[in-house]
């Protein structure tokens, strides 16, 4: 069954390596929804969240594989269930009338979003939250009157003491 | 100690035991070669890159030793990727050393520039950019570390003109951990007796070994294996002389143009065990991702270094991760059985090798093919080496020509690489120089790489070029032939004068005609001591039989 997983994948931080995985995903025709990558709480150790589609069979070969690039330490898969994800999201929105600014306002504090910044018929918002809850966002505005749009892709951590 | 950077390189080779650098230098090796100039290790100048990577992958099959060739940065160094790509999909330790622009140079399309790392990333086990001249002797010793252990495969050092000629101050004593590179050696345990009992209750067991099985040196404990489990074997084209063929439980190698025994009893096994194979596509044909195709009542335990082989291609009821020597020889001890010789499925199997026994008894004229490699064999010696080309030849030779020894059948099996047996041949050559070594030619393959017969003839490199000239390229007519209708799209070659071709080289060549001439053409050739191009006339249609067409399941074979 083709589902969402989220991977974590420890490297080592040197030149090319996120090429490296890059161009394994590529190589080997899995697909990459999204991948965030950023420092460990180890020097020299970078922190990448891939969220990769398919059946199982495909999760373990990306898993296999990940593992077998020399400066990669470590592969792990995060449940939904036993995690926490987070994704951030700017969104510049498009603003046609006062009533409209009010009704775009109320849905930014239902979705405790903070305004970053605004000008006569734009607004500038931030959006932080699961995947689901930033695109449940972006619905309720309408895409049509989304401006620009950018989003980090998933960051993820285990929740407690799981890894 | 202090000195400069190409010098360090070299005393790093030095110090991994390399006794040969095949390449050629370039601009942005100068420095390299200047320190190459003074140093023990042997240099052979090929005259491409390409069979600069093919020699130095001949050399590590026929030695099991770490092969090393040399290029220079851009066009010298993409010139290696295909040799280097041969590498990886096959498996071989080859350890590739490229030169590149200086470091300010780099990224500004200056002379001579490519990037060497972004295109030999996907081609190679790992590749590193020295830009710092300190770190030769770890890179080198880190290079060849990953080159040879685990699932070997090639690594690249690219090295920036600069650093090979600046100066540095080197410790070549300093330890190397590798954190995430630790390839498990030892099979689990539990595993292994899992599999043992898998293999007690088979009624039908078939050992199935892939190229793993020579890599990891497991060619004993195969033996004792198949006696005490008293299971036919099959192999994978790179498998072949794993186990002697002419044992009377080989069946031999299974696939698109295996033997008929071998892809009939692969296909009734109730329980398999693949050991050191990655069931290619090219082995396993329709049944890649099909176990009903492949063998449909099978149970597959699967042994293999590399935990990522394990369920890509097929379903497995038992895994395990480990090298095939560890592993076997553990599965011996646990395995508490007595061989029957003589039980059903034995009786089948050997029924099957002697029913479907290849006739190669043609005296056709012009010669068959079959004939062609009978003579050829009638010849070799259990030591010595074959190299294939790639097409019909390299499928006949795999079908026809039976191997007892491992590392003496060297062939491209998972990249295709025509052009591959002559280079590979002389770099099988250098490795075992008291060896006959015969490259088993076509002669669309061998025109590939012949310019570098210059090379065998000037370095004393006397090797045997058997080309089944068909004038054809002979593989993709014949699909055409089956396939498309016969129309024959670029596939005609023209009428080359080989002998005058070896002889314009200064070496050796001769036409055979005939089938009484095969034998003591190769004969001569092997005691002249000199390079020989012996090409021999076949028929220009013949075609490999059997064939399991593309889709098909193994027993599914076409035939002649």
């Amino acid at each position: 069954m083709e589902e969402n997983h989220i991977l974590i994948a420890m490297v080592e931080d040197r030149p090319g390596v996120l090429q490296r995985i890059a161009g394994l995903f590529r190589k080997r025709n899995f697909n990459i929804d999204s991948i965030t990558v950023g420092h460990s709480e180890k020097p020299g150790i970078s922190r990448i969240t891939l969220t990769v589609t398919g059946d199982l069979v495909i999760l373990e070969q990306v898993m296999k594989q990940l593992n077998k690039i020399v400066e990669v330490l470590k592969v792990i898969e995060l449940y939904k269930d036993n995690s926490v994800l987070r994704e951030l999201a700017l969104i510049k929105i498009k603003i046609e009338n006062e009533a409209n600014r009010s009704e775009i306002v109320s849905y930014i504090n239902i979705f405790r979003g903070r305004i970053i910044d605004v000008s006569n018929n734009l607004i500038t918002v931030e959006i932080t939250g699961d995947s689901s809850k930033v695109e449940a966002f972006i619905n309720i505005v309408g895409s049509d009157k989304i401006k620009e749009l950018a989003r980090t892709g998933i960051t993820a951590m285990g929740r407690g003491s799981s890894k | 100690m202090l000195m400069k950077g190409a010098e360090a390189i070299v005393k790093a080779m030095e110090r991994e035991g390399v006794e040969v650098i095949f390449g050629i230098p370039g601009g942005a090796s100068i420095p390299l070669y200047d320190a190459i100039y003074d140093c023990d290790i042997r240099h052979i100048l090929t005259r491409h890159e390409q069979v600069a990577a093919h020699a130095a992958d001949g050399y590590a099959r026929a030695s099991g030793k770490i092969g090393v060739c040399s290029a220079t940065s851009g066009p010298g160094a993409t010139n290696l990727v295909t040799g280097i790509a041969n590498a990886y999909l096959d498996s071989v330790p080859i350890v590739a050393i490229t030169g590149q622009v200086g470091r300010p140079f780099i990224g500004k399309d200056s002379f001579q520039e490519a990037d060497t790392i972004g295109i030999t990333m996907s081609v190679t086990k790992h590749n590193f950019q020295l830009m710092n001249v300190e770190e030769i002797p770890t890179v080198f010793k880190e290079a060849f570390t990953i080159a040879g252990t685990g699932r070997p495969g090639p690594v690249l050092i690219d090295i920036p003109k600069d650093i090979q000629e600046m100066k540095g101050d080197f410790d070549f004593n300093g330890k190397v951990k590798i954190e995430g590179y630790r390839p498990t050696l030892k099979g689990n345990l539990k595993q292994i007796k899992k599999a043992s009992e898998l293999l007690v209750n088979a009624k039908r067991p078939m050992i199935f070994l892939g190229g793993g099985t020579i890599l990891s040196g497991a060619t004993d404990e195969v033996r004792k294996f198949a006696r005490i489990l008293g299971a036919p074997v099959v192999t994978s084209l790179m498998g072949k002389g794993a186990f002697p063929e002419n044992d009377p439980l080989s069946l031999g190698v299974i696939g698109m143009h295996g033997r008929k025994a071998a892809n009939y009893a692969i296909s009734e096994a109730d329980v398999i065990i693949g050991i050191g194979t990655r069931f290619s596509d090219r082995s396993l044909m329709g049944g890649v991702g099909n176990i009903t195709c492949f063998a449909p009542n099978t149970k597959i335990i699967h042994v293999d270094i590399d935990p990522a082989e394990i369920g890509k291609n097929v379903k497995v009821e038992v895994p395990i991760v480990g090298d095939a020597k560890f592993v076997l020889n553990n599965l011996i001890n646990v395995l508490k059985i007595k061989a029957q010789k003589d039980n059903e499925w034995i009786r089948k199997v050997k029924k099957y090798r002697k029913e479907f026994a290849p006739n190669m008894d043609y005296d056709n004229l012009p010669l068959k093919p079959q004939r062609v490699i009978k003579e050829i064999m009638s010849i070799l010696s259990k030591d010595d080496i074959v190299t294939t080309e790639v097409g019909q030849c390299q499928m006949w030779a795999e079908h026809f020509l039976t191997r007892s020894k491992p590392r003496t059948f060297i062939t491209s099996g998972g990249l295709g690489t025509m052009g591959f047996g002559f280079p590979a041949a002389i770099g099988a050559k250098v490795a075992k120089p008291e060896n006959n070594v015969i490259d088993i030619a076509g002669d669309g393959s061998f025109l590939m790489t012949c310019q570098d017969l210059d090379t065998v003839v000037k370095e004393d490199i006397p090797v045997v070029i058997a080309i089944l000239d068909n004038r054809f390229l002979g593989m993709v007519r014949q699909w055409q032939e089956l396939f498309y209708n016969k129309r024959y799209s670029s596939v005609n070659l023209g009428k080359v004068n080989f002998v005058k071709l070896a002889e314009s080289f200064n070496a050796k060549g001769i036409k055979v005609t005939k089938p009484g001439e095969i034998a003591p053409a190769v004969k001569d050739a092997f005691k002249s001591g000199e390079t020989t191009v012996i090409d021999i006339i076949v028929g220009n249609e013949d075609n490999i039989f059997p064939m399991v067409p593309p889709g098909n399941c193994l027993k599914d074979m076409m035939e002649g």
